[in-house]
């Protein structure tokens, strides 16, 4: 376990450059008047009932989510991660908030303007005309999915890409067969109340063998005030197929601290792959702290079948409170998980954020990249943990992590886990932490550089190797986020 | 060119210069030599303006402007150049990148129109090239897993990329084998022009053999203390330090 604290290096130059920061804008914190159902605040079982009811599911998703909530109750929040937060109560939020007038579209005509507008200013345009090219996008608003575009060109292939609200309609079998399968409604504190609550989430499933011609992409946009957003995802990527999924976010700016608690669950079976990329922007809180997204999310993915592959790359600068440990349970012998990382945390931001590599077949690989930048009075985690059982003959590890501090006033700590149970095995974990060089500053500076444009370039230097596996697009939106809430951070 | 009046500085409150004058015209060399700790490198690092080093008597004036009134990337926008005694790397950030990055800035700087891609490449052929420099160098990470001789001539290649009015060579000859001292000391001569000018810091006279300068100047405790033709190199060559300190101590 090693923790550094920035007290350590600190210049005044720096100093008010922590000062500037708070100037630094969420671009995003406007917020969307349309008439929105929403339930009251608090929840109990009528609560779940309603939910289910709303979303016409079957009687067995039902009783799943009421084993879920029963089970919940019998469970306290976890405290061991490092960050702090005020005790949530759970009845103050509602946990149903849709726009209106929603189900049953036809076309896109019938969606609501304002939603369209929505989506379009966060550019994200789900019009015919303007959809994003080779990209299929999920569009979720509060607890609904809006619409999903190039449906029909995916269905072509055999290719489901839709809300799970549909799919449970559409595809009850699928579901339930995969639903809880990787992110059991046991799992953690969180991961149980979304079991009990999710309203609404994407859905894919990707038939054997058919590489998916397209990036697919869910956008979800909280707006109601003082609701939980709590989606859950599901990919299914069936005998030799492949699919890049990508995943992005905003919020509007409000005082009050809003609850994200999403699940995503994949499934690669034997020689499939699923890359899963998001870049997370929620709200993070205003310079003082005050408001921002809580985030605790379960994502896992299974690799069932041999030469599985599932990769995770995250961008992470929203969010008032972060807790998420994307993993990879590597079944099939030879499979393979990935997950690289940047971590950013601003102001008061604290994230607690990393990886599990839970090694179970045979030559299985799991590498990890994790970057995390901590700048402001924000704190920002790693933790980790590998774990190679007693039957995982000659699997490797490798795990890096590296954090960046910027000022004086911030904390990087990294938590690594490592267990191992077969002695064949080989685990590797280097990690380093750096301030952003007052040396280097003046290098670029010397070169004709302005300190801005220095910090810029060394912090995406830092992350390169994570960004160089995002999808182009998403790798320019990355690099643009990064310089946005590091906006004025040094000199 | 540049003209350097009375100069003192400190670090840590610690006087390293005390009182350096100091003229340079366009189309000069000047060494700079002296013993370890006499502050030559100081110099060099308050002309480019480093923070660890804080000005407190005198003037320098660049090009007729004041230049510690500049921060340092205005200085090098202007066209003041340091080659590092020790250069710094930049991971994750190439080579090829890094110069765009400077070259624009310096344009932009003058008013000038972005470099186009193609003419960034040819140039960056063209120069590698002067410093015997390989191509997989210019796709690195700057100066990340570089040899001490590889670091020094990509701080010449930079030179000669962003070919400034005057540049400032730190210690550049150290840690060279004879071979890259050539090499870097060719780059050094193309670079030499009626319009620029250079200051050479150094310990040893042996650069001074590939790099000619026109005048020699000797710097001890934080001053110059004599100053000559490039013969003055070689009598220090062959005598040291210690007759000049000690002439030094007659005269006071």
């Amino acid at each position: 376990m090693a923790e550094v604290r920035a007290e350590d290096f600190g210049s005044e130059e720096q100093a008010k450059a922590v000062e500037d920061l708070t100037t630094s804008e969420y671009k995003w914190g406007w917020e969307t008047e349309i008439e929105q159902d929403t339930f009251p605040k608090g929840l109990n079982e009528d609560v779940v009932r309603g939910i289910s009811r709303k979303k016409n599911e079957p009687e067995w998703m039902l009783e799943w989510r009421l084993k879920a909530y029963r089970h919940w109750l019998t469970m306290e929040e976890p405290k061991w991660p490092k960050v702090k937060y005020p005790e949530i109560d759970y009845q103050a939020y509602s946990y149903y908030s849709a726009p209106k007038e929603k189900p049953e579209l036809e076309s896109l005509d019938e969606v609501d303007p304002e939603l369209l507008k929505t989506f379009e200013k966060l550019g994200i345009p789900l019009e015919e005309q303007k959809k994003l090219a080779g990209v299929a996008v999920d569009a979720v608003f509060d607890s609904v999915s809006v619409t999903t575009t190039f449906k029909e060109t995916l269905a072509e292939k055999g290719i489901i890409f839709c809300s799970i609200s549909e799919a449970l309609q559409e595809h009850p079998e699928l579901v339930k067969k995969y639903i809880g399968s990787v992110v059991p409604y046991t799992d953690n504190y969180f991961a149980t109340l979304n079991s009990a609550v999710f309203s609404d989430g994407s859905f894919v499933y990707i038939p054997k063998g058919v590489r998916c011609p397209m990036e697919l992409s869910t956008y979800f946009r909280i707006n109601a005030m003082d609701t939980g957003q709590f989606e859950r995802t599901l990919i299914i990527a069936d005998e030799g197929s492949y699919v890049s999924y990508l995943e992005g976010c905003t919020a509007p700016m409000r005082d009050t601290n809003q609850l994200h608690a999403a699940v995503v669950e994949l499934v690669t079976l034997d020689n499939a792959e699923i890359k899963y990329s998001t870049v997370q922007n929620w709200y993070p809180g205003d310079s003082e702290g005050k408001g921002g997204i809580y985030n605790f999310v379960t994502k896992r993915g299974a690799c069932r079948g041999v030469n599985s592959k599932i990769s995770w790359t995250q961008v992470e600068t929203g969010s008032a409170v972060t807790w998420k440990y994307p993993g990879c349970i590597l079944q099939g012998d030879n499979s393979v998980g990935e997950f690289y990382s940047v971590a950013v945390t601003n102001n008061h931001q604290q994230a607690d954020t990393g990886t599990k590599m839970i090694h179970i077949g045979k030559n299985t690989k799991s590498t990890i990249i994790s970057k995390g930048i901590s700048a402001g009075r924000s704190d920002n985690s790693y933790r980790g943990l590998v774990k190679i059982g007693k039957k995982a003959d000659n699997s490797r590890n490798f795990s890096q992590c590296d954090s960046m501090l910027m000022g004086s006033n911030c904390g990087a700590h990294t938590f690594p886990y490592i267990e191992v149970d077969n002695e064949s095995a080989m685990v590797e974990h280097e990690a380093t932490t750096s301030k952003v060089g007052e040396d280097q500053i003046f290098y670029l500076n010397q070169r004709g550089i302005s300190t801005e444009d220095a910090v810029n370039m060394i912090v995406n230097g830092f992350c390169k190797e994570v960004f160089n596996e995002l999808p182009m697009e998403f790798a320019v939106e990355a690099q643009k986020l990064l310089a946005i809430s590091l906006e004025g951070s040094v000199g | 060119m540049i003209s350097i009046k009375d100069l003192h500085a400190t670090i840590d409150g610690k006087e390293i210069l005390r009182g350096i004058n100091l003229e340079v015209k366009a189309g000069e060399v000047h060494a700079i030599m002296g013993p370890n700790g006499s502050g030559k490198s100081t110099l060099a690092n308050v002309l480019a303006g480093h923070e660890a080093f804080e000005v407190t008597k005198g003037e320098v004036f660049f090009e007729g402007e004041d230049l510690l009134e500049q921060s340092p990337d205005e200085r090098a926008r202007e066209g003041l150049f340091l080659a590092f005694q020790y250069p710094i790397e930049i991971p994750g950030v190439t080579n090829a990148t890094f110069l765009k990055a400077a070259i624009n800035e310096i344009r932009k700087h003058h008013g000038q129109d972005e470099i186009s891609p193609k003419e960034f490449l040819d140039l960056m052929k063209e120069k590698a090239k002067k410093v015997g420099m390989d191509d997989s160098l210019i796709s690195r990470s700057v100066n990340a897993g570089f040899s001490g001789g590889e670091k020094k001539r990509n701080e010449i290649f930079q030179l000669l990329m962003l070919n400034p009015k005057l540049a400032l060579l730190d210690e550049t000859d150290s840690g060279l084998d004879i071979d890259a001292l050539k090499v870097v000391s060719n780059g050094v001569n193309t670079y030499r022009s009626e319009k620029n000018a250079s200051i050479v810091v150094t310990h040893y006279q042996r650069l001074l053999e590939y790099i000619v300068p026109d005048y020699v100047h000797v710097l001890y405790k934080g001053r110059i203390i004599k100053s000559g033709g490039k013969e003055l190199a070689l009598q220090l060559e062959e005598k040291g330090y210690d007759w000049i300190k000690e002439e030094q101590v007659e005269t006071v």
